[in-house]
């Protein structure tokens, strides 16, 4: 087990060089400058455009210009940002809570749904009950997220006043920040109103969020079921007498599980991508909406260590599934 | 449906927990929520030039030793009571107002009131390189450099402590409308000193103290920002307790919430939204001519555009109240002045050109063009105020212009590129561009976008065009303090540009703000701006 860590741990290294090498060129390859979008239509004139690309760095040659970032990302240190003059890494602490928080709870309740809904289809395969579940996945995983978001306001926050149309918690609640989390914040500062203020502008979200995992859970864990409930040692189980909600539950969901484990890892860094329409709608203070205004911006330091951020994530997401593998299922770990 | 009554359920399970209140419940005083449409990039306004951070920063927390008057461009006293002008119009001398105190907040408490020593800090940060705060948090003073201050100062002195002098290079009449503007914001000298003490200097620029209608509490990124009212505001106390800025990206989601009355005001509604905001029993839709002005300038540098015959062949053959209702979707008005109508000194005598194809013809045969030529339209690749879609609005252009035989590219580049390729470089032949006013006077856009000053690579008089008869009507303007002589001479200039074509004017859009009915008094400013001291709730 210990190999199989540091092997996977080794294959890290190479993949976050590249990662840092792809932000950094990336952003780069982009036409217009930083200081030109600034200042938009005004203009500016050559000599200041100068004095600013030497305050930036922007003059050095690129290669000494990415020596500069990967000896500060070395060193922990990512940069400010060229438009608000904050820590690149004290900006990311402020909007990353916020994005995993909705994530989470985006891919619970796809799980919540995802799983019943996928063993159920493949329990009762062929009935009405399967085609409208796998109806409903499909319908889901093909929605525009934009659309969908809308649709949800119009209906639950404009029509029907169940829920708050967007932020993450209502105006009049004034909570500090301790962990970033609004859930965990309003129950620290021990206020139930603000608590039940922050779970309903999650709800909305969430669910916008979580529809196209929730429909691809639905239908990954559907065809893993089918095919493990044709094994024969089911037909074992069932030959034995055991019920048939034991033999699917017990003996059938464990084995099914694997390429689901997979697809959720997956979706994990599927949702962080995700997270950025969905913020955008429900104006959620998020990692998503922080990249997409840093590219607009052409804020380097700012794209170059959220991409950063957002690559370790994904590299360490993947790198617990793998290993949750081998807890689920011994033979993988046995066979590296 | 299966769906729709699984949300169902979990949002009802919610709502089982939930006391039934909405977002705006009640608060301690009265509360406005303006949904703004982006995030400030900090809150020195000096520092940046963004409506979204003059909103958030210049307007709530600060003031200028004069002001705009609310919702119109004309200039009144602010932190200075009183001014005077030289003969030569060298020398202002500001009498600044007694007994204005700075905010008192969790993180600063002031020992005195607003003096000369404010001012001082306020424009040497920007001005003096060697001045301990110029190369703070970036020190990009993007506007005192773009307004042209360093070169126009000659000094800045304290003459006693509620006196100060400037003294100008050259006399510039625009100069004292330049000091209503965000970048001349009064920052607290005495603030400064006591962060430089603690080595925070930064701190200045993100937890403001101003002398505003509003005092700062709290910014949560991306998300919402907190003032309550400045109980010791010069003026008098703000008629609301608490202001907040809840920032909303999209039009949509922000149209949403004033319905669902979680924000009372509103920026930048969607054109296709306006008719049910009209219809809307809770709302109020306030519209007015916005300070702006959209644009097609010919480059003259670039064969055939120096041919006058050419310029106007081509402005006659644009069907411009088509461009109206179909980009601006009834939002706009069609231009015939380079100024906005609501910027003094506008010239309703000038005549518009007509839409003539034929007569567009017949001009283009006399330039020797009759078979017509082929060239190019650059259009923005984003919406700006004056102009909600660039690409569409040169398809239109494309399509008129083929009628009379002139074949036309439309080209596009990112942005930032856009920019470079026809400021810096002047690659352009045919481009679409405008303008939002700063400081409302005639100045900001005859000087700064149609001067010699400007028609050289890295000017923005992008028709390249430089014509001494309206420079020299301009020029003198400029160094005339007199209003009505300066009237004139803008009359006169305006003239002068439409005889001679360097642009076809497109139009100048119309600002539109939703707000809901309990919202009183709130006032467009013509500058694009927010500003909620005087609005009331009810």
């Amino acid at each position: 087990m210990l190999r199989f860590v540091l092997y996977r741990l080794g294959v890290v290294i190479p993949t976050f060089l590249g990662v840092t090498i792809l932000a950094f060129s990336l952003i780069r390859l982009i036409p217009g400058d930083p200081i030109e979008i600034m200042v938009g239509e005004r203009g500016i004139e050559a000599s200041r455009h100068a004095e600013l690309r030497a305050r930036y760095g922007f003059d050095k040659p690129l290669v000494q210009q990415y020596g500069i970032y990967l000896g500060g990302v070395l060193r922990g240190d990512l940069g400010r940002s060229i438009v608000t003059r904050q820590p690149v890494l004290d900006e990311f602490l402020t909007v990353f809570p916020a994005t995993i928080e909705l994530s989470l709870t985006a891919i619970l309740f796809a799980l919540l749904l995802g799983l019943p809904a996928g063993v159920l289809a493949a329990a009762k395969r062929g009935t009405p009950a399967d085609h409208a579940v796998m109806g409903v996945a499909i319908t889901g995983y093909s929605m525009p997220v934009f659309w969908w978001g809308l649709l949800m306001i119009l209906l639950f926050s404009v029509t029907l006043d169940w829920t708050p149309v967007s932020g993450r918690i209502a105006v009049q609640h004034f909570i500090e920040p301790v962990t970033g989390f609004m859930l965990i914040d309003t129950l620290i500062a021990g206020d139930r109103a603000a608590f039940v203020s922050a779970l309903r502008h999650l709800i909305l979200p969430a669910i916008v969020l979580g529809t196209i995992p929730l429909a691809v859970i639905a239908r990954m864990t559907r065809s893993s079921m089918l095919e493990v409930l044709g094994e024969d040692y089911i037909r074992t189980a069932k030959a034995k007498g055991l019920t048939p909600l034991r033999v699917v539950w017990v003996h059938a969901l464990r084995n099914a599980l694997i390429p689901v484990v997979t697809v959720v890892g997956l979706q994990v860094g599927l949702l962080l991508s995700g997270t950025i329409l969905t913020e955008t709608i429900f104006s959620w203070p998020g990692l998503g909406k922080w990249l997409v205004e840093s590219i607009n911006r052409r804020d380097y330091p700012v794209l170059q260590g959220g991409v950063l951020l957002v690559a370790c994530l994904i590299i360490f997401v993947n790198l617990t599934v793998d290993l949750l593998y081998g807890l689920i299922n011994p033979r993988i770990r046995h066979a590296r | 449906m299966k769906r729709f009554s699984l949300a169902a359920a979990v949002l009802t399970a919610a709502l089982a927990t939930a006391p039934a209140q909405v977002a705006q419940a009640a608060q301690a005083g009265k509360t406005l929520v303006f949904c703004s449409e982006g995030s400030p990039e900090g809150f020195n306004p000096t520092l940046y030039s963004s409506g979204t951070t003059f909103d958030a920063s210049a307007r709530a927390v600060y003031n200028r030793l004069v002001e705009f008057e609310r919702g119109s461009t004309k200039i009144v006293p602010g932190l200075a009571a009183s001014w005077t002008v030289s003969e030569d119009g060298l020398v202002y001398t500001f009498k600044l107002r007694k007994g204005v105190k700075f905010h008192t907040t969790s993180y600063f408490t002031p020992s005195r009131d607003f003096n000369a020593d404010d001012v001082l800090y306020s424009f040497n940060r920007q001005w003096k390189k060697d001045h301990p705060y110029h190369k703070v948090s970036g020190g990009n003073y993007q506007y005192f450099a773009s307004m042209g201050m360093p070169k126009l100062l000659k000094s800045i002195e304290k003459v006693d402590a509620t006196t100060v002098r400037f003294t100008l290079t050259k006399p510039e009449a625009p100069f004292i409308a330049n000091m209503a503007m965000p970048f001349a914001s009064i920052l607290s000298a005495e603030y400064a000193d006591k962060m430089a003490a603690a080595k925070t200097m930064d701190k200045v620029d993100f937890l403001p103290v101003g002398t505003g209608p509003f005092q700062y509490v709290d910014y949560r990124k991306d998300a919402v920002i907190r003032y309550k009212a400045n109980p010791a505001y010069w003026s008098g106390k703000a008629k609301i307790d608490t202001l907040v800025f809840a920032i909303t990206k999209d039009a949509s989601v922000r149209w949403a919430k004033l319905k669902a009355g979680e924000c009372h005001v509103m920026p930048y509604p969607n054109p296709a939204d306006l008719e049910a905001m009209r219809k809307h029993p809770d709302v109020n839709l306030l519209q007015q001519e916005g300070l702006n002005v959209g644009y097609l300038a010919y480059n003259m540098k670039k064969k055939p555009f120096d041919n006058l015959k050419v310029r106007q062949a081509l402005t006659m053959a644009i069907n411009r109240d088509a461009i109206i209702k179909a980009v601006f979707q009834g939002a706009g008005k069609v231009a015939k002045n380079p100024i906005p109508p609501t910027i003094w000194s506008y010239n309703k005598a000038t005549k518009a050109y007509p839409y003539d194809p034929a007569q567009a013809k017949k001009l283009l045969a006399e330039a020797g063009h009759a078979k017509g030529f082929e060239t190019d339209i650059w259009a923005m690749p984003v919406q700006r105020p004056y102009n909600p879609n660039a690409r569409r609005m040169a398809e239109m252009i494309q399509a008129d212009w083929a009628a009379v035989g002139v074949k036309a590219k439309i080209i596009s580049y990112e942005w930032g590129e856009y920019l470079k390729r026809s400021i810096k470089n002047s690659e352009h032949t045919t481009i679409l561009l405008g303008w939002t006013g700063d400081n409302g006077d005639p100045d900001n856009f005859l000087h700064v976008l149609l001067g010699c000053d400007g028609a050289k690579d890295g000017g923005i008089n992008l028709a390249r065009w430089c014509h001494k008869p309206f420079d020299d009507l301009i020029m003198q303007a400029k160094a005339t303090p007199d209003v009505k002589k300066r009237t004139a001479l803008y009359e006169k200039a305006q003239l002068v540009f439409k005889a001679q074509a360097p642009w076809a004017t497109i139009a100048h859009s119309i600002v539109f703000k939703p707000v809901r009915k309990n919202v009183v008094d709130f006032r467009i400013d013509p500058f694009g701006g927010h500003d909620f001291y005087g609005v009331d709730l009810k």
